[in-house]
Protein backbone atom coordinates (compact mmCIF):
# COMPACT_ATOMS: atom_id res chain seq x y z
CA UNK A 1 0.00 0.00 0.00
CA UNK A 2 1.10 3.58 -0.75
CA UNK A 3 2.26 5.37 2.02
CA UNK A 4 3.71 8.88 1.34
CA UNK A 5 4.92 10.75 4.61
CA UNK A 6 4.72 14.10 2.74
CA UNK A 7 1.96 14.12 0.72
CA UNK A 8 -0.38 17.29 1.95
CA UNK A 9 -3.16 15.38 2.47
CA UNK A 10 -1.68 12.95 5.18
CA UNK A 11 -0.74 16.08 7.20
CA UNK A 12 -4.44 16.78 7.19
CA UNK A 13 -4.25 14.29 10.41
CA UNK A 14 -2.05 15.71 12.75
CA UNK A 15 -1.24 18.98 14.26
CA UNK A 16 -0.43 20.72 10.85
CA UNK A 17 -4.18 20.84 10.26
CA UNK A 18 -4.42 24.08 12.07
CA UNK A 19 -1.66 25.75 10.68
CA UNK A 20 -2.03 24.31 7.30
CA UNK A 21 -4.16 27.14 5.60
CA UNK A 22 -2.32 29.81 7.81
CA UNK A 23 -1.20 31.65 4.44
CA UNK A 24 1.02 34.25 5.45
CA UNK A 25 2.95 31.85 7.73
CA UNK A 26 3.83 29.29 5.56
CA UNK A 27 4.62 31.80 2.91
CA UNK A 28 7.34 33.10 4.78
CA UNK A 29 10.09 33.08 2.34
CA UNK A 30 13.15 31.49 1.95
CA UNK A 31 15.83 34.07 1.94
CA UNK A 32 18.03 34.27 4.73
CA UNK A 33 19.38 37.57 6.55
CA UNK A 34 21.93 39.67 5.68
CA UNK A 35 23.01 38.72 9.21
CA UNK A 36 22.91 35.00 8.71
CA UNK A 37 24.58 34.90 5.02
CA UNK A 38 27.46 36.80 7.19
CA UNK A 39 28.10 33.98 9.33
CA UNK A 40 27.58 31.46 6.71
CA UNK A 41 30.33 32.50 4.62
CA UNK A 42 32.50 34.03 7.21
CA UNK A 43 31.70 31.18 10.19
CA UNK A 44 33.52 31.95 13.39
CA UNK A 45 35.30 30.01 16.03
CA UNK A 46 34.85 26.27 13.97
CA UNK A 47 37.26 23.87 14.38
CA UNK A 48 39.60 23.19 11.74
CA UNK A 49 41.63 19.45 12.57
CA UNK A 50 39.28 16.53 14.42
CA UNK A 51 39.38 18.23 17.57
CA UNK A 52 40.80 21.50 19.01
CA UNK A 53 44.69 22.28 19.35
CA UNK A 54 43.82 23.83 22.72
CA UNK A 55 42.73 22.36 25.86
CA UNK A 56 39.29 21.89 26.41
CA UNK A 57 37.20 20.87 29.39
CA UNK A 58 33.80 19.72 27.98
CA UNK A 59 32.44 18.43 24.71
CA UNK A 60 28.76 17.83 23.59
CA UNK A 61 27.13 16.82 20.49
CA UNK A 62 23.75 16.97 19.17
CA UNK A 63 21.67 16.35 16.09
CA UNK A 64 22.29 13.33 13.65
CA UNK A 65 23.15 12.48 10.28
CA UNK A 66 19.75 11.37 9.12
CA UNK A 67 18.42 14.39 10.01
CA UNK A 68 21.20 16.36 8.20
CA UNK A 69 23.07 18.09 10.86
CA UNK A 70 25.25 16.71 13.26
CA UNK A 71 26.66 19.45 15.82
CA UNK A 72 29.72 19.04 17.74
CA UNK A 73 30.91 21.87 20.31
CA UNK A 74 34.05 22.03 22.69
CA UNK A 75 34.31 24.27 25.53
CA UNK A 76 36.94 25.31 27.85
CA UNK A 77 35.55 26.47 31.02
CA UNK A 78 37.79 28.63 33.49
CA UNK A 79 36.99 26.69 36.63
CA UNK A 80 37.54 29.28 39.11
CA UNK A 81 35.17 32.08 37.33
CA UNK A 82 33.38 29.46 35.85
CA UNK A 83 32.76 31.78 32.22
CA UNK A 84 33.55 29.71 29.05
CA UNK A 85 37.15 30.80 27.88
CA UNK A 86 36.77 28.93 24.38
CA UNK A 87 33.93 27.54 22.69
CA UNK A 88 34.84 25.77 18.99
CA UNK A 89 32.55 23.67 17.16
CA UNK A 90 32.36 21.84 13.90
CA UNK A 91 28.81 20.88 11.88
CA UNK A 92 28.15 18.31 9.04
CA UNK A 93 25.23 20.98 8.67
CA UNK A 94 23.13 23.60 6.56
CA UNK A 95 23.48 27.28 6.10
CA UNK A 96 21.38 28.17 8.84
CA UNK A 97 23.21 25.63 10.94
CA UNK A 98 26.58 26.94 10.37
CA UNK A 99 25.03 30.42 10.79
CA UNK A 100 23.41 30.06 14.24
CA UNK A 101 26.54 27.97 15.72
CA UNK A 102 28.86 31.05 14.84
CA UNK A 103 26.39 33.26 15.83
CA UNK A 104 26.40 31.46 19.66
CA UNK A 105 29.92 31.45 19.54
CA UNK A 106 30.40 34.62 19.62
CA UNK A 107 27.32 35.55 22.03
CA UNK A 108 29.36 32.58 24.18
CA UNK A 109 32.88 34.23 24.09
CA UNK A 110 31.36 37.89 24.24
CA UNK A 111 33.23 40.44 26.98
CA UNK A 112 35.60 37.46 28.31
CA UNK A 113 32.78 34.97 27.95
CA UNK A 114 30.05 33.77 29.40
CA UNK A 115 29.31 32.31 33.20
CA UNK A 116 27.86 28.21 32.17
CA UNK A 117 24.66 28.89 34.26
CA UNK A 118 24.04 32.13 31.66
CA UNK A 119 24.79 30.00 29.23
CA UNK A 120 22.50 27.04 29.95
CA UNK A 121 19.72 29.72 29.70
CA UNK A 122 20.33 30.42 26.10
CA UNK A 123 17.40 29.89 23.76
CA UNK A 124 17.13 29.34 19.85
CA UNK A 125 15.07 32.30 20.03
CA UNK A 126 17.92 34.50 21.57
CA UNK A 127 20.09 33.16 18.81
CA UNK A 128 17.57 33.49 16.08
CA UNK A 129 16.93 37.28 17.41
CA UNK A 130 20.39 37.99 17.10
CA UNK A 131 20.69 36.92 13.48
CA UNK A 132 17.55 39.46 12.60
CA UNK A 133 15.63 36.00 11.75
CA UNK A 134 15.53 32.26 10.51
CA UNK A 135 12.79 31.42 7.60
CA UNK A 136 10.44 29.26 10.04
CA UNK A 137 11.55 26.12 8.35
CA UNK A 138 14.96 26.24 9.68
CA UNK A 139 14.23 27.01 13.18
CA UNK A 140 14.87 23.29 14.14
CA UNK A 141 18.82 23.99 13.13
CA UNK A 142 19.39 26.66 15.58
CA UNK A 143 18.34 24.02 18.27
CA UNK A 144 21.23 21.96 17.80
CA UNK A 145 23.59 24.17 18.47
CA UNK A 146 22.12 25.68 21.87
CA UNK A 147 21.75 21.82 22.90
CA UNK A 148 24.85 20.62 21.91
CA UNK A 149 26.54 23.83 24.19
CA UNK A 150 24.23 22.32 27.15
CA UNK A 151 25.73 18.83 26.51
CA UNK A 152 29.09 20.12 26.53
CA UNK A 153 28.01 21.96 30.23
CA UNK A 154 27.14 18.68 31.62
CA UNK A 155 30.22 17.31 30.51
CA UNK A 156 32.25 19.92 31.83
CA UNK A 157 30.46 19.11 35.38
CA UNK A 158 30.63 15.56 35.24
CA UNK A 159 34.10 15.93 34.74
CA UNK A 160 34.40 18.21 37.63
CA UNK A 161 33.08 15.19 40.05
CA UNK B 1 43.91 49.62 -28.14
CA UNK B 2 43.42 50.99 -24.60
CA UNK B 3 39.86 51.17 -24.69
CA UNK B 4 39.91 47.29 -25.33
CA UNK B 5 42.02 46.56 -22.38
CA UNK B 6 39.79 48.65 -20.45
CA UNK B 7 36.65 46.67 -21.59
CA UNK B 8 38.36 43.46 -21.31
CA UNK B 9 38.87 44.50 -18.00
CA UNK B 10 35.63 45.19 -16.83
CA UNK B 11 34.41 41.98 -18.50
CA UNK B 12 36.92 39.57 -16.50
CA UNK B 13 36.08 41.42 -13.46
CA UNK B 14 32.42 41.13 -13.76
CA UNK B 15 31.07 38.00 -11.61
CA UNK B 16 31.10 34.75 -13.85
CA UNK B 17 27.04 33.63 -13.43
CA UNK B 18 27.43 29.61 -14.62
CA UNK B 19 23.19 28.19 -14.98
CA UNK B 20 23.72 24.50 -14.22
CA UNK B 21 20.40 23.64 -13.25
CA UNK B 22 18.23 22.85 -16.96
CA UNK B 23 16.32 20.15 -15.73
CA UNK B 24 14.97 22.58 -13.10
CA UNK B 25 13.26 24.94 -16.04
CA UNK B 26 15.71 26.30 -19.21
CA UNK B 27 15.42 30.31 -20.54
CA UNK B 28 12.70 30.46 -23.43
CA UNK B 29 14.51 30.51 -27.18
CA UNK B 30 14.56 33.88 -28.63
CA UNK B 31 12.81 32.09 -31.51
CA UNK B 32 9.79 31.02 -29.70
CA UNK B 33 9.87 34.53 -27.64
CA UNK B 34 9.55 36.09 -31.07
CA UNK B 35 6.97 33.54 -32.61
CA UNK B 36 4.84 33.87 -29.26
CA UNK B 37 5.04 37.62 -29.59
CA UNK B 38 2.05 38.49 -31.84
CA UNK B 39 -0.43 36.53 -29.93
CA UNK B 40 -0.51 38.69 -26.87
CA UNK B 41 -1.82 42.12 -27.97
CA UNK B 42 -1.96 42.11 -31.19
CA UNK B 43 -3.73 38.77 -32.51
CA UNK B 44 -5.28 38.38 -29.34
CA UNK B 45 -8.28 36.66 -30.16
CA UNK B 46 -10.58 34.06 -28.66
CA UNK B 47 -9.74 30.62 -30.44
CA UNK B 48 -13.20 29.91 -29.92
CA UNK B 49 -14.69 32.82 -31.86
CA UNK B 50 -16.20 32.74 -35.52
CA UNK B 51 -14.90 36.26 -36.30
CA UNK B 52 -11.68 37.18 -37.69
CA UNK B 53 -9.32 37.30 -34.73
CA UNK B 54 -10.83 34.35 -33.23
CA UNK B 55 -10.07 32.53 -36.88
CA UNK B 56 -6.64 33.69 -36.98
CA UNK B 57 -6.20 32.78 -32.80
CA UNK B 58 -8.10 29.20 -33.54
CA UNK B 59 -5.87 28.37 -36.68
CA UNK B 60 -2.97 29.59 -34.91
CA UNK B 61 -3.45 26.80 -32.11
CA UNK B 62 -4.41 24.34 -34.61
CA UNK B 63 -1.04 25.25 -36.39
CA UNK B 64 0.57 24.75 -32.86
CA UNK B 65 -0.84 21.40 -32.96
CA UNK B 66 -0.50 19.89 -35.50
CA UNK B 67 3.76 20.69 -35.13
CA UNK B 68 3.54 19.26 -31.98
CA UNK B 69 1.94 16.07 -33.26
CA UNK B 70 4.17 15.98 -36.47
CA UNK B 71 7.38 15.59 -33.72
CA UNK B 72 5.99 13.26 -31.67
CA UNK B 73 4.10 11.15 -34.51
CA UNK B 74 0.90 10.93 -33.89
CA UNK B 75 -2.87 12.73 -34.67
CA UNK B 76 -2.99 15.90 -34.08
CA UNK B 77 -6.22 15.47 -32.30
CA UNK B 78 -4.29 13.02 -29.52
CA UNK B 79 -2.55 16.26 -28.33
CA UNK B 80 -4.10 18.18 -25.37
CA UNK B 81 -2.93 21.37 -24.35
CA UNK B 82 -2.75 21.99 -20.61
CA UNK B 83 -0.60 24.18 -18.39
CA UNK B 84 2.79 22.42 -17.82
CA UNK B 85 3.61 18.83 -16.85
CA UNK B 86 2.07 18.57 -13.88
CA UNK B 87 -1.73 19.69 -15.23
CA UNK B 88 -0.75 17.06 -17.46
CA UNK B 89 0.05 14.13 -15.32
CA UNK B 90 -3.41 14.90 -12.86
CA UNK B 91 -5.24 15.10 -15.82
CA UNK B 92 -3.92 11.49 -16.87
CA UNK B 93 -4.00 9.71 -13.64
CA UNK B 94 -7.33 11.30 -12.47
CA UNK B 95 -9.13 11.60 -16.04
CA UNK B 96 -8.37 8.17 -16.34
CA UNK B 97 -9.97 7.33 -12.35
CA UNK B 98 -12.30 8.84 -13.00
CA UNK B 99 -13.52 6.82 -15.96
CA UNK B 100 -12.85 3.76 -14.44
CA UNK B 101 -14.30 4.57 -10.80
CA UNK B 102 -12.30 1.93 -8.75
CA UNK B 103 -9.25 -0.23 -9.62
CA UNK B 104 -5.48 -0.62 -9.24
CA UNK B 105 -2.88 1.75 -10.58
CA UNK B 106 1.01 0.70 -10.67
CA UNK B 107 3.36 3.51 -10.34
CA UNK B 108 7.24 3.79 -9.22
CA UNK B 109 9.01 4.76 -6.13
CA UNK B 110 11.03 7.57 -7.97
CA UNK B 111 8.11 9.50 -9.53
CA UNK B 112 7.89 13.07 -9.76
CA UNK B 113 5.49 14.95 -7.35
CA UNK B 114 2.86 15.50 -10.24
CA UNK B 115 2.39 12.05 -10.15
CA UNK B 116 3.54 10.38 -7.31
CA UNK B 117 0.77 13.01 -4.79
CA UNK B 118 -1.82 12.08 -7.21
CA UNK B 119 -1.72 8.61 -6.77
CA UNK B 120 -1.61 9.54 -3.47
CA UNK B 121 -4.78 11.12 -3.41
CA UNK B 122 -6.26 8.28 -5.59
CA UNK B 123 -5.48 5.58 -3.13
CA UNK B 124 -7.49 7.43 -0.81
CA UNK B 125 -10.24 7.22 -2.99
CA UNK B 126 -11.18 4.30 -4.68
CA UNK B 127 -8.16 3.34 -6.14
CA UNK B 128 -5.63 0.75 -5.02
CA UNK B 129 -1.81 2.12 -5.43
CA UNK B 130 1.08 -0.28 -6.26
CA UNK B 131 4.56 0.79 -5.96
CA UNK B 132 7.27 -0.74 -7.83
CA UNK B 133 10.91 -0.29 -6.68
CA UNK B 134 13.81 0.77 -8.60
CA UNK B 135 17.04 -1.12 -8.72
CA UNK B 136 20.18 0.63 -6.87
CA UNK B 137 20.99 2.14 -10.07
CA UNK B 138 17.77 4.05 -10.36
CA UNK B 139 16.65 1.52 -12.99
CA UNK B 140 12.57 -0.10 -12.87
CA UNK B 141 13.08 -3.92 -13.50
CA UNK B 142 10.18 -5.03 -16.11
CA UNK B 143 9.61 -7.87 -13.57
CA UNK B 144 8.65 -5.79 -10.97
CA UNK B 145 5.72 -4.74 -12.82
CA UNK B 146 5.03 -7.65 -13.86
CA UNK B 147 4.33 -8.68 -10.47
CA UNK B 148 2.39 -6.43 -9.24
CA UNK B 149 -0.28 -6.54 -12.03
CA UNK B 150 -3.64 -7.86 -10.62
CA UNK B 151 -7.22 -8.29 -12.48
CA UNK B 152 -8.72 -4.95 -11.82
CA UNK B 153 -5.10 -3.29 -12.85
CA UNK B 154 -6.44 -0.04 -15.57
CA UNK B 155 -3.19 2.15 -15.36
CA UNK B 156 0.60 1.88 -15.42
CA UNK B 157 2.24 5.33 -14.96
CA UNK B 158 6.05 5.51 -15.18
CA UNK B 159 8.42 8.18 -15.89
CA UNK B 160 10.55 8.16 -19.07
CA UNK B 161 13.80 9.77 -17.40
CA UNK B 162 13.77 10.77 -13.81
CA UNK B 163 14.48 14.61 -13.04
CA UNK B 164 17.04 14.49 -10.54
CA UNK B 165 19.41 11.48 -11.38
CA UNK B 166 18.47 11.51 -15.10
CA UNK B 167 18.17 7.59 -15.25
CA UNK B 168 16.32 6.13 -18.24
CA UNK B 169 13.19 3.96 -17.87
CA UNK B 170 12.55 0.91 -19.99
CA UNK B 171 9.23 2.71 -20.98
CA UNK B 172 9.52 0.66 -24.53
CA UNK B 173 10.08 -2.68 -22.61
CA UNK B 174 7.13 -2.11 -20.82
CA UNK B 175 4.41 -1.00 -23.50
CA UNK B 176 5.92 -3.75 -25.74
CA UNK B 177 5.21 -6.39 -22.70
CA UNK B 178 1.70 -4.30 -21.99
CA UNK B 179 0.71 -4.83 -25.34
CA UNK B 180 1.01 -8.54 -25.73
CA UNK B 181 -0.41 -8.49 -21.88
CA UNK B 182 -3.43 -6.85 -22.81
CA UNK B 183 -4.52 -9.22 -25.76
CA UNK B 184 -4.23 -11.98 -23.25
CA UNK B 185 -6.70 -9.97 -20.94
CA UNK B 186 -8.78 -9.55 -23.42
CA UNK B 187 -9.01 -12.80 -24.77
CA UNK B 188 -10.05 -13.72 -20.73
CA UNK B 189 -12.67 -10.51 -20.11
CA UNK B 190 -10.13 -8.30 -18.57
CA UNK B 191 -10.28 -4.32 -19.13
CA UNK B 192 -7.19 -3.39 -20.94
CA UNK B 193 -3.90 -1.63 -18.96
CA UNK B 194 -2.95 1.81 -20.10
CA UNK B 195 0.24 2.98 -20.33
CA UNK B 196 0.70 6.99 -19.04
CA UNK B 197 4.43 8.49 -19.06
CA UNK B 198 5.91 11.49 -17.60
CA UNK B 199 8.26 12.37 -20.38
CA UNK B 200 8.85 15.91 -19.30
CA UNK B 201 12.29 15.06 -18.68
CA UNK B 202 12.80 12.93 -21.80
CA UNK B 203 11.80 15.24 -24.30
CA UNK B 204 14.93 17.39 -24.59
CA UNK B 205 16.84 14.07 -25.01
CA UNK B 206 15.24 11.56 -26.34
CA UNK B 207 13.62 11.05 -29.90
CA UNK B 208 9.64 9.96 -29.55
CA UNK B 209 8.02 8.16 -32.03
CA UNK B 210 4.71 7.59 -30.61
CA UNK B 211 3.36 5.47 -34.19
CA UNK B 212 5.66 3.04 -32.77
CA UNK B 213 5.79 2.93 -29.17
CA UNK B 214 2.84 1.57 -27.31
CA UNK B 215 1.57 4.17 -24.94
CA UNK B 216 -1.76 5.64 -23.87
CA UNK B 217 -1.09 8.81 -22.48
CA UNK B 218 2.06 10.91 -22.52
CA UNK B 219 2.84 13.94 -20.52
CA UNK B 220 5.23 17.15 -21.78
CA UNK B 221 6.04 20.87 -20.73
CA UNK B 222 7.32 23.75 -22.13
CA UNK B 223 9.33 24.88 -19.38
CA UNK B 224 12.12 22.01 -19.89
CA UNK B 225 12.76 22.34 -23.59
CA UNK B 226 13.43 26.35 -23.99
CA UNK B 227 9.99 27.16 -24.47
CA UNK B 228 7.18 29.40 -22.12
CA UNK B 229 6.62 28.10 -18.60
CA UNK B 230 3.08 27.42 -18.32
CA UNK B 231 2.68 25.44 -20.95
CA UNK B 232 2.67 21.77 -21.10
CA UNK B 233 0.21 18.97 -23.22
CA UNK B 234 -0.83 15.53 -23.08
CA UNK B 235 -1.04 13.23 -25.45
CA UNK B 236 -3.99 10.96 -25.32
CA UNK B 237 -4.17 8.05 -27.73
CA UNK B 238 -7.54 7.79 -29.72
CA UNK B 239 -10.26 5.79 -27.18
CA UNK B 240 -8.12 5.92 -24.45
CA UNK B 241 -10.94 7.21 -22.03
CA UNK B 242 -10.38 9.96 -20.05
CA UNK B 243 -13.02 12.30 -18.51
CA UNK B 244 -12.11 15.97 -17.53
CA UNK B 245 -10.95 16.80 -14.38
CA UNK B 246 -12.23 20.48 -14.57
CA UNK B 247 -15.47 21.46 -15.67
CA UNK B 248 -16.57 23.88 -18.18
CA UNK B 249 -16.61 24.59 -21.72
CA UNK B 250 -15.91 22.64 -25.10
CA UNK B 251 -12.18 23.78 -25.50
CA UNK B 252 -9.97 20.71 -26.45
CA UNK B 253 -12.18 18.65 -27.03
CA UNK B 254 -14.13 19.12 -23.44
CA UNK B 255 -11.45 17.13 -21.96
CA UNK B 256 -9.45 20.43 -20.86
CA UNK B 257 -12.33 23.01 -20.93
CA UNK B 258 -11.10 27.05 -20.43
CA UNK B 259 -9.70 29.38 -22.81
CA UNK B 260 -6.53 28.16 -24.62
CA UNK B 261 -3.96 30.29 -25.04
CA UNK B 262 -2.89 30.33 -28.57
CA UNK B 263 0.55 32.48 -27.35
CA UNK B 264 1.52 29.43 -25.32
CA UNK B 265 0.91 26.76 -27.87
CA UNK B 266 2.71 28.56 -30.33
CA UNK B 267 5.86 28.85 -27.93
CA UNK B 268 5.65 25.30 -26.64
CA UNK B 269 5.30 24.07 -30.59
CA UNK B 270 7.89 26.00 -31.81
CA UNK B 271 10.43 24.79 -28.90
CA UNK B 272 9.60 21.36 -29.38
CA UNK B 273 10.16 21.97 -32.76
CA UNK B 274 13.87 22.85 -32.40
CA UNK B 275 14.59 20.63 -29.61
CA UNK B 276 13.84 17.82 -32.46
CA UNK B 277 15.57 19.46 -35.03
CA UNK B 278 19.22 20.02 -32.94
CA UNK B 279 18.35 17.00 -30.19
CA UNK B 280 21.03 14.41 -31.57
CA UNK B 281 23.98 17.10 -32.46
CA UNK B 282 23.46 18.64 -28.94
CA UNK B 283 22.94 15.10 -26.91
CA UNK B 284 26.66 14.27 -28.38
CA UNK B 285 28.20 17.76 -27.40
CA UNK B 286 26.48 17.86 -24.13
CA UNK B 287 27.78 14.08 -23.36
CA UNK B 288 31.00 15.06 -23.90
CA UNK B 289 30.98 17.83 -21.96
CA UNK B 290 29.12 16.09 -19.05
CA UNK B 291 31.85 12.84 -19.13
CA UNK B 292 34.71 15.31 -19.23
CA UNK B 293 33.51 17.21 -16.35
CA UNK B 294 32.60 13.35 -14.44
CA UNK B 295 35.53 12.23 -15.15
CA UNK B 296 37.46 14.89 -13.43
CA UNK B 297 35.63 15.05 -10.71
CA UNK B 298 36.38 11.47 -9.96
CA UNK B 299 39.61 11.96 -10.21
CA UNK B 300 40.17 14.87 -8.26
CA UNK B 301 37.50 13.56 -5.59
CA UNK B 302 37.91 10.02 -5.08
CA UNK B 303 35.03 9.79 -2.33
CA UNK B 304 32.67 11.42 -4.76
CA UNK B 305 29.46 8.85 -5.22
CA UNK B 306 27.87 8.79 -8.29
CA UNK B 307 24.05 8.77 -8.31
CA UNK B 308 22.11 6.35 -11.03
CA UNK B 309 22.98 4.05 -13.75
CA UNK B 310 26.49 5.37 -15.43
CA UNK B 311 25.20 4.26 -18.92
CA UNK B 312 21.40 4.38 -19.09
CA UNK B 313 21.20 8.32 -18.67
CA UNK B 314 20.74 11.84 -20.10
CA UNK B 315 23.40 12.80 -21.37
CA UNK B 316 22.73 15.92 -19.92
CA UNK B 317 22.51 15.55 -15.60
CA UNK B 318 25.54 14.24 -13.26
CA UNK B 319 24.14 14.01 -9.58
CA UNK B 320 26.68 12.87 -7.32
CA UNK B 321 26.84 12.98 -3.51
CA UNK B 322 29.78 14.50 -1.50
CA UNK B 323 30.49 12.73 2.00
CA UNK B 324 30.61 15.10 5.12
CA UNK B 325 29.58 17.88 3.31
CA UNK B 326 26.34 19.12 3.46
CA UNK B 327 24.17 20.08 0.22
CA UNK B 328 22.43 23.15 0.75
CA UNK B 329 25.51 24.69 2.33
CA UNK B 330 27.07 23.46 -0.87
CA UNK B 331 24.62 25.24 -3.17
CA UNK B 332 24.42 28.38 -1.26
CA UNK B 333 28.25 28.63 -1.22
CA UNK B 334 27.97 27.95 -4.45
CA UNK B 335 25.58 30.56 -5.78
CA UNK B 336 28.26 32.64 -3.74
CA UNK B 337 30.79 32.20 -6.75
CA UNK B 338 28.31 33.06 -9.39
CA UNK B 339 27.04 28.77 -9.47
CA UNK B 340 23.77 27.30 -10.29
CA UNK B 341 22.73 24.53 -9.23
CA UNK B 342 20.45 22.40 -7.37
CA UNK B 343 20.58 19.59 -4.10
CA UNK B 344 18.46 16.85 -2.86
CA UNK B 345 19.33 17.88 0.30
CA UNK B 346 16.45 17.83 3.31
CA UNK B 347 17.91 21.21 4.09
CA UNK B 348 16.95 22.45 1.30
CA UNK B 349 13.40 21.26 0.88
CA UNK B 350 10.01 22.37 2.29
CA UNK B 351 9.65 18.94 4.10
CA UNK B 352 13.18 19.17 5.54
CA UNK B 353 13.22 15.41 4.39
CA UNK B 354 16.06 14.07 1.87
CA UNK B 355 15.01 13.29 -1.54
CA UNK B 356 13.14 10.37 -1.81
CA UNK B 357 14.11 9.32 -5.32
CA UNK B 358 17.84 9.01 -3.43
CA UNK B 359 16.33 6.98 -0.72
CA UNK B 360 14.75 4.79 -3.48
CA UNK B 361 18.10 3.69 -4.27
CA UNK B 362 19.61 3.00 -1.22
CA UNK B 363 21.71 5.78 -1.00
CA UNK B 364 21.79 6.36 2.84
CA UNK B 365 20.58 9.54 4.15
CA UNK B 366 23.36 11.14 5.34
CA UNK B 367 24.32 10.69 1.37
CA UNK B 368 21.44 12.25 0.08
CA UNK B 369 21.60 15.13 2.53
CA UNK B 370 25.24 15.73 0.42
CA UNK B 371 23.88 15.35 -3.13
CA UNK B 372 24.38 18.04 -5.62
CA UNK B 373 22.72 18.11 -9.03
CA UNK B 374 23.99 19.52 -11.86
CA UNK B 375 22.09 19.46 -15.40
CA UNK B 376 24.06 20.77 -18.50
CA UNK B 377 22.02 22.67 -21.37
CA UNK B 378 22.63 24.22 -24.64
CA UNK B 379 24.52 27.57 -23.13
CA UNK B 380 26.76 25.39 -21.10
CA UNK B 381 30.43 25.30 -22.77
CA UNK B 382 33.77 23.85 -21.23
CA UNK B 383 34.71 26.87 -19.55
CA UNK B 384 31.67 26.62 -17.84
CA UNK B 385 32.51 23.68 -16.12
CA UNK B 386 36.24 24.44 -15.67
CA UNK B 387 34.57 27.33 -13.37
CA UNK B 388 32.84 24.83 -11.73
CA UNK B 389 35.50 22.89 -10.58
CA UNK B 390 37.35 25.51 -9.50
CA UNK B 391 34.69 27.36 -7.21
CA UNK B 392 33.73 23.38 -6.71
CA UNK B 393 37.01 23.11 -4.90
CA UNK B 394 36.46 25.86 -2.88
CA UNK B 395 33.29 25.51 -1.47
CA UNK B 396 34.88 21.62 -1.02
CA UNK B 397 37.71 22.40 1.50
CA UNK B 398 35.67 25.47 3.33
CA UNK B 399 32.47 23.21 3.72
CA UNK B 400 35.12 19.97 4.63
CA UNK B 401 37.06 22.15 7.54
CA UNK B 402 33.96 22.90 9.00
CA UNK B 403 32.09 19.34 9.05
CA UNK B 404 35.37 17.19 9.56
Amino acid sequence: MLKFENCLYLRLDNENLKNMFDIKHNGVSWIYSDKVKKHFLNPKNFITGKTPRWKFNGYGTSGSAACGDVMRVWILVDAKTQKIKRFGWKTFGCASAIATTSMLSEMILNRGGMNIEKATLVTPQMIIAKLNGLPVKKVHCSVLSDRALKNAIEDFKKNLN
Amino acid sequence: MSKNKHQNKKVSGAKKLVYLDYASTTPTASEVSAAMAPYWSEKFGNPSNLYQIGRIAFDALESARFLVAKNFNCDPSEIIFTSGGTESCNLALRGMAKYFRAGHIITTNVEHHAVKNTADVLSREHFTVSIAPVEKNGIVNLEQIKKLIREDTFLISVMWVNNEIGTIQPIEKISRFIRKENVRRISKGLNKIYIHTDACQAVPYIKIDLSKIGIDLLSFNGSKVYGPKGAGGLFIRQKTPILPIMAGGEQELGIRPGTQSPALAVGLAKALDIISKKRATENIRLQKLRDWLWVKLAKKYPKIIFNGDKQIRIPSNINFSVPGVEGEAMTLMLDQEGIMASTGSACASNDLKPSYVLVAISLSDELAHSSIRLTLGKFTVKSDLEYFLIAFDKVYKKLKIIGT
